[in-house]
């Protein structure tokens, strides 16, 4: 356990940096005629805002992934989870009084961080609930059946917040001023930034460490394997499978909030487009596999600031999909293969 | 032709019988699977069910373990009653959710029209949801004697039945291919660790040390069935012999009243085989398990068996111990047919 732990902590540790001298040479190639140390200013700044969509939408393609492991369930209804989540750290942030930059840093700490928790909560308990009324008493019907339902909710979720927060886009509280940066090799990066790969990275390993070491991981990872065979050791497979979706949701919900304040800017519609590139991003990483499905959000974050730098930015989502083709055809399990849904 | 008429007669019950079934009848449409079958364990008893292909032993093993609802009849294990025709059962979705919607309804008629207290008390009513429902999901054990008194009975879940102690193993394995024997294990014990999710993000101690002893158990659970050292082996890597060994200490940490062993020597050498009939006998001498066995090895069965019973055709044809089983005319012709006349 603790091997895998190290081993997997050195592939990340050799993977970032191998990204970050890739996108250095991406922007060298898109702004030949800089000098050597403005390419690598600008890669190392663009290197950063890759990983900050990378997070978020690893933070998606988590919740994609667990789903799809236990119940093979495409949840279309997940992008729009990650909406609802935005609009609820707005709502939790505005109500407090807090519409711009925090001045204070304690109290900067405690807003984001009770922010987080009640969206989380919140989230967690909404994808509970659409699981508990849309999708369980479909459990055993065709497979087309739950996948219609999660579109039809995904335009419902869509719908209410049309109709009670608002139809065109609202600016979110970015409560994290853009002023705090730090300078590495020349570029100046918000410590924004940083925190949210942070906070990312932070609930990727206690999402690891609970699926791989504890009751109700295990209990999850046998529901994926064999519903039956789990319940008659006397898992809870209802239970387990709903909090499967409490976990995927409050992650949804934690890159919401994420988006709000990076962004600055959010719209009822926003789940769709950042829902599928995360769907495509729980597909390249090898759908069912958690590790996989951070791996591929962060590549699609990657592919998205490297289409930028190279000066390719009007080809971005060809060039996303494009990858997820060419990763398909020869890997056709992802780049990880399916771990945790793989049936035996 | 009448079913009870045909049947062997039953072994008189005693309050000590870990498991009555009672007339358990499943039909599969037209298909009959089991007829009207009745069915004793007297506890720290070995008790066979042996019969000829499609005779309905795994059926019953299903039903038992309440994976299939019986068409008709009943079973309890070690005095309660868990599976039976359902009573009332439409009453239970009623109690979850008359709560939250009277809590709303009372709010829409206390507010008069204002839509913000409206709102809020329709939160007052989703916030009661949200704690009746996982409730309902979890089955304490107070929501189940509640439910009881107002005299609501449906099935034991399979997962209950586990809990009130049942674990078995299957004829074709079904072990978690993906985990490691030890994981296996610890699925199996599942019920018995209590740490929860909130525990376990926050790393608590008594999580931790519920871990360390678990981990300890499982190992000793392993050494029992007698894999030692296979513990980080992933389940799918083990040998085919060791795969049933797996199922049975995974079924053992469930601790276990009544195990049921699914053709747990199917396809094994007989050296193998004289192993795992050792240990089915050192199951109830050492942990004084009560063990339900299907087997097509005459040898085991003949071996360790108390009392044997004999289905044909979903109907129980015999029983009794193996001296007499073994002289029953009709065992002997739905084993060979009948003899030429």
């Amino acid at each position: 356990m603790t091997f895998r732990i190290l081993r997997l902590a050195l592939i990340a540790a050799g993977a970032l940096v191998i990204s970050w001298l890739l996108m250095i040479g991406l922007t060298w190639l898109g702004t030949r005629s800089e000098s050597f140390s403005n390419v690598v200013a600008t890669g190392t700044a663009q290197y950063f805002s890759a990983l900050t969509i990378g997070a978020i939408y690893a933070l998606i393609a988590l919740g994609y992934t667990m789903v799809y492991g236990i119940i093979e369930l495409i949840n279309f209804a997940h992008g729009d989870v990650f909406m609802v989540g935005a609009f609820v750290a707005y709502l939790i942030f505005t109500s407090l009084g807090f519409g711009g930059a925090i001045k204070s840093i304690p109290l900067l700490i405690g807003i984001l961080l009770l922010g987080f928790l009640v969206t989380m909560v919140v989230l967690g308990v909404l994808g509970a609930a659409i699981e508990r009324f849309a999708y369980r008493p479909l459990r055993n019907a065709p497979r087309l059946a739950p996948l219609i339902t999660a579109i039809g909710v995904s335009f419902i979720l869509q719908n209410v917040v049309q109709v009670l927060i608002s139809n065109s886009p609202v600016p979110s509280p970015q409560l994290v001023s853009l002023e705090y940066r730090f300078t590495l090799l020349g570029a100046s990066v918000p410590l924004l930034n940083l925190l949210i790969f942070l906070v990312a990275v932070v609930l990727m390993i206690a999402l690891q460490v609970f699926v791989g070491g504890t009751r109700l991981g295990r209990a999850m990872r046998s529901t994926a394997q064999d519903r039956e065979a789990a319940q008659l050791m006397g898992v809870n497979i209802n239970a387990t499978i709903a909090i499967t979706f409490f976990i995927g949701s409050a992650l949804a919900g934690a890159a919401g909030l994420i988006y709000g304040l990076y962004k600055g800017n959010i719209v009822f519609n926003l789940g769709f487009d950042a829902g599928l590139k995360a769907f495509t991003a729980a597909v390249l990483g090898g759908i069912g596999n958690t590790v996989g499905a951070a791996l591929g959000g962060f590549a699609i974050g990657f592919i998205e600031v490297a289409a930028v730098t190279t000066g390719l930015s009007r080809w971005q989502e060809a060039l996303v999909f494009s990858v997820l083709i060419l990763v398909l055809v020869f890997r056709p399990a992802g780049i990880l293969g399916q771990q945790i849904g793989e049936r035996a | 032709m009448t079913a009870t008429a045909q049947a062997a007669p039953a072994v008189p019950e005693t309050p000590d019988d870990v498991l009555i079934a009672r007339s358990i009848t499943k039909q599969f449409g037209g298909l009959v699977a089991l007829r009207n079958i009745e069915f004793v364990i007297p506890r720290r008893a070995i008790v066979s069910l042996i019969g000829p292909n499609g005779a309905g032993k795994t059926t019953f093993f299903n039903v038992i373990a309440g994976l299939i609802p019986p068409t008709s009849g009943s079973i309890e294990l070690s005095g309660m009653r868990l599976i039976a025709p359902a009573r009332r059962a439409w009453l239970e979705p009623l109690l979850w959710f008359a709560p939250p919607l009277l809590v709303l309804l009372i709010g829409i008629l206390v507010s008069g029209g204002n839509i913000q207290l409206v709102a809020l008390w329709g939160l007052l009513a989703l916030l009661l949801a949200t704690l009746i429902l996982p409730t309902a999901m979890a089955r304490p054990a107070w929501y189940e004697s509640f439910i009881r008194r107002l005299g609501i009975f449906r099935s034991a879940r399979p997962n209950d039945i586990v809990r009130s102690g049942v674990g078995r193993t299957f004829q074709n394995i079904r072990l978690f291919h993906n985990m490691t024997a030890l994981e296996n294990v610890l699925v199996g014990m599942h019920l018995k660790l209590r740490s929860t999710p909130v525990d376990a993000v926050l790393s608590t101690p008594r999580h931790r040390a519920e871990e360390e002893e678990a981990r300890v158990r499982a190992a000793r659970y392993l050494e029992l069935a007698g894999l030692r050292g296979r513990d980080d082996e992933l389940a799918r890597n083990l040998p085919y012999g060791d795969q049933r060994r797996l199922e049975i200490a995974r079924a053992l940490a469930c601790e276990p009243v009544l195990l049921l062993l699914d053709e747990p020597t199917a396809g094994m050498n007989p050296r193998e085989t004289g192993e795992i009939t050792a240990l089915i006998g050192r199951l109830r001498t050492e942990l004084g398990l009560t063990v339900l066995l299907i087997e097509h090895d005459m040898r085991v069965v003949m071996g360790i068996s108390d009392r044997i019973t004999v289905l044909d055709q979903g109907e129980r044809i015999a029983e009794g111990t193996p001296e007499e089983i073994r002289r029953n005319p009709r065992v002997i012709e739905a084993y060979l047919g009948k003899p030429p006349s």
